[in-house]
C-alpha cells in the first residue's frame, strides 16, 4: 500500500496545481464559460417558453427574424430559435457520446497493448495503424452509410472512427507509466495484472486522455454536423444544427438566416471545446510546470 | 544513401499488414448491411430460383472467409467491382474523378501554404505580442468553423451578393483554365483554411523550436539582419517538419472535399462518395474507402522518406 500513498500525494498537489493553472488560463475559462451556456441551453428546452421544435406554420414559411421569431422561421414556418436549442442537444449528444464510445473502446485496448506488449500490442498496434490510415470523416460516412442514417448509428459511427486515436496515445502513455518504480512495487508485492492495470497504471494516465477527448468532442460535434448535413445524422423532423444547414443550403437567397445561426452555434460551442482543450493541455502538461 | 531502396523496401513490407487489415474492414463493411443485397439487387424480382441463381452468381453461398479472399484476388488486379448505378467498373470510376480533387487538393494546398505558412513565422517572431495573440486567434477559428458551412456563407456573400464568382460547377483545367480556376477558387479556399490553421501551428512552433537555438543566437551575435535571420537560417530549418506535415495532410484534404465537392457541386472524388452512399452504390463505397486508404498510406511513406532526404542527420544513420 506505500506505492499508492507515494503516488497519491503528489497526484492530489499535481490535479490542484493544473486546476489552478486552468482557472488562471482566460481563454479555457472562456471555453468553458460557452460549453456551459449552451449545456444549459440543452438541458433547459422542455422548460423554456419556446414554440414546438417540430411544429410546422404555413402562415409563417420562411419569415426574417423578428420579434415574434428572433432567429426568423424555416421553409416549413418553425421557429429557428427553438430548433436551435433543441438542436444543441443533438450535437452535444452526439459529441460526448461518440467520443465516451471511443474512450470505452480504446482506453482498454490502449491499456492492453502498451502493459502486455508482445503480439497484443501488435495486433492491436497493427490494427489501430489500420484504421488511422482511413480518414475520419471518410471512415464515418461510409460506416453511416452500411448502418444506415440516424443520429444513434452517426455517433457509433463517429465513435469508431475516433477509436485508434486514443488506443495509440493511450498505448504510449502506459509504456512511459509501467517503467515507473510504484508499477514494479505493485508487482513484487504479487498484485494481479487486472489490478496493477485498473489502481496504477490508469489513474496515471487519465490526464493527457481527458485533453485529447475534449479536443476529440469538437471533432466529434463537427463531424456529427457533417453527417447530418448529407443526411446520414440526425432524420427529419428532429432537429440538429447539421441537419438545419442541409435544408438551409436550398434556400440561400430566400432566406439567408436559415444558415447563419447553426454555423454560428456550432462554430461557438467547437471553439468552446477547443479553447478548453488547449487549456488542459497546457495545464496537465508537466513540461509546462 | 546507398540504403535508401533498402529503406524504402522495409517501409513497404510494413505497409502490407496495414494493407490487409484495411482489406478486412471494408470488406466486412458490406456484411453490416441489414438483410439480404441480393433481394436489393434483384428488386421486384421475388422468383426463388432467380435469387438463387444470382447467390450463386455472387458466390454468397460461400464461407465469408473464401468469399473475402476472393474478393481481395480481386482488389489486388486492381478489380473493385463494378457501379450497380453506372455499371461501369469502380477502378475507371475512381480514375475518371480523381483529377477533379487532386487539381482542388493543389490549390487548396496552396491557399494552406500561403496563409498558414506566414502567419506561423509572424506568430513565431512576434511570439506574446497582440500579433501572435491574432494569429493564434485566427487558427483557431480556422479549426473550429465548420468548413460547409464556411462554404455556404461564401456562396452567399460572393456569388449571390456580389456576384463575382460562380457558386458551383466545374471546368477541366485543360479544357478552360481560366474558368476551371474561378470555378475552384471558393472550394479550395473553403478547404485551404482548415489545413493553413494547421499548418500555421506547427509552422509556428517549429520556427520557436529553431528560433531558441544556438546557432540563430550565434548568427544573430555576428551582425546578420533580422530578415537573413529569420527566412535563411530559421525558415529552412523550420521548414522540415511542415514538409511531412503537408504530405500527412492528405487525408485531411480528402475527408474535407467530401463536403466541400458536394456544396460547390465539384464532381470530384467527394462527391462520388457521397453520391454512391445515397445511391446504396456499396462498391463504389467501398472502393473510395480503400484507395483512400492505400493513398493515404503512400502520403504516409512519402512524407517519411521527404523527411529523410531533407534531414541530413537522419540520412546519415541510414
Amino acid at each position: 500500500m506505500s506505492a499508492v500513498s507515494q503516488t497519491a500525494v503528489p497526484a492530489k498537489r499535481e490535479s490542484s496545481r493544473a486546476w489552478r493553472k486552468l482557472k488562471a488560463n482566460r481563454s479555457s475559462v472562456a471555453g468553458f464559460i460557452i460549453i456551459i451556456f449552451f449545456v444549459a441551453l440543452a438541458a433547459l428546452a422542455p422548460v423554456l417558453p419556446i414554440p414546438d421544435p417540430v411544429a410546422t406554420s404555413w402562415s409563417a414559411i420562411r419569415k426574417a427574424p423578428s420579434a415574434a421569431h428572433w432567429l426568423g422561421t424555416d421553409d416549413l414556418g418553425r421557429d429557428i430559435l427553438s430548433r436551435m436549442i433543441w438542436g444543441a442537444q443533438a450535437s452535444l449528444m452526439a459529441g460526448v457520446f461518440s467520443v465516451a464510445i471511443a474512450v470505452a473502446i480504446g482506453v482498454p485496448f490502449g491499456i492492453l497493448a502498451g502493459y502486455f506488449g508482445g503480439w497484443v500490442d501488435l495486433i492491436i498496434s497493427r490494427i489501430t495503424e489500420a484504421l488511422l490510415a482511413m480518414p475520419f470523416l471518410i471512415m464515418a460516412i461510409a460506416l453511416a452509410a452500411f448502418l444506415g442514417p440516424s443520429l444513434t448509428n452517426a455517433m457509433i459511427a463517429i465513435g469508431l472512427s475516433a477509436m485508434p486515436i486514443f488506443v495509440r496515445l493511450t498505448r504510449g502513455q502506459v509504456l512511459a507509466v509501467k517503467q515507473e518504480d510504484f508499477v514494479e512495487g505493485a508487482r513484487s508485492v504479487g498484485l494481479g495484472h487486472l489490478d496493477i492495470m485498473l489502481r496504477y497504471i490508469l489513474p496515471n494516465v487519465t490526464a493527457p486522455i481527458i485533453v485529447q477527448a475534449t479536443l476529440t468532442v469538437a471533432t466529434a460535434i463537427i463531424a456529427e454536423a457533417s453527417l447530418s448535413f448529407l443526411g446520414l445524422g440526425q432524420q427529419p423532423p428532429a432537429a440538429s444544427w447539421g441537419s438545419m444547414l442541409n435544408v438551409a443550403k436550398n434556400f440561400l437567397t430566400q432566406a439567408p438566416w436559415m444558415a447563419m445561426w447553426p454555423g454560428i452555434a456550432i462554430f461557438l460551442v467547437v471553439i468552446g471545446f477547443n479553447l478548453l482543450g488547449d487549456g488542459l493541455r497546457d495545464a496537465l502538461d508537466p513540461r509546462e510546470n | 544513401m546507398v540504403q535508401m531502396p533498402v529503406y524504402i523496401g522495409k517501409r513497404l513490407l510494413v505497409a502490407i499488414p496495414t494493407l490487409l487489415i484495411i482489406s478486412i474492414f471494408v470488406f466486412s463493411l458490406q456484411k453490416l448491411l441489414p438483410g439480404d443485397p441480393i433481394m436489393a439487387m434483384a428488386g421486384e424480382e421475388r422468383d426463388p430460383a432467380v435469387l438463387e441463381q444470382l447467390r450463386e452468381k455472387y458466390h454468397l453461398n460461400d464461407p465469408i472467409p473464401l468469399q473475402y479472399v476472393r474478393w481481395l484476388g480481386g482488389v489486388a488486379q486492381g478489380d473493385l467491382g463494378v457501379s450497380l448505378r453506372t455499371n461501369q467498373p469502380v477502378l475507371e470510376l475512381i480514375g475518371q474523378k480523381l483529377p477533379v480533387t487532386i487539381q482542388l487538393a493543389i490549390m487548396s494546398m496552396f491557399f494552406a501554404v500561403i496563409i498558414g505558412v506566414p502567419m506561423g513565422i509572424l506568430a513565431a517572431v512576434k511570439k506574446n505580442t497582440i500579433l501572435d495573440y491574432i494569429a493564434n486567434l485566427v487558427a483557431l477559428s480556422g479549426l473550429s468553423v465548420p468548413n460547409f458551412w464556411l462554404g455556404i456563407m461564401l456562396i452567399l456573400l460572393i456569388s449571390v451578393n456580389l456576384g463575382w464568382l460562380p457558386a458551383s460547377g466545374f471546368e477541366s483545367i485543360f479544357v478552360d483554365p481560366v474558368r476551371s480556376i474561378q470555378t475552384m477558387l471558393m472550394p479550395s479556399f473553403v478547404l485551404g483554411t482548415g489545413l493553413a490553421a494547421t499548418l500555421m501551428r506547427h509552422t509556428r512552433s517549429a520556427m520557436l523550436g529553431v528560433l531558441s537555438s544556438d546557432y540563430i543566437r550565434t548568427a544573430r551575435a555576428k551582425g546578420l539582419s533580422p530578415r537573413e535571420v529569420i527566412l535563411s537560417h530559421s525558415f529552412r530549418n523550420a521548414l522540415l517538419p511542415v514538409v511531412t506535415l503537408s504530405a500527412l495532410l492528405f487525408g485531411e484534404l480528402l475527408a474535407g472535399a467530401v463536403l466541400t465537392e458536394q456544396i460547390f457541386t465539384v464532381p470530384g472524388f467527394g462527391k462520388l462518395i457521397v453520391d454512391a452512399v445515397f445511391n446504396r452504390d456499396y462498391a463504389v463505397v467501398q472502393g473510395v474507402v480503400m484507395c483512400t486508404a492505400v493513398g493515404f498510406i503512400v502520403m504516409n511513406l512519402a512524407a517519411d522518406i521527404l523527411y529523410v532526404l531533407l534531414n541530413p542527420r537522419l540520412r546519415a544513420t541510414l
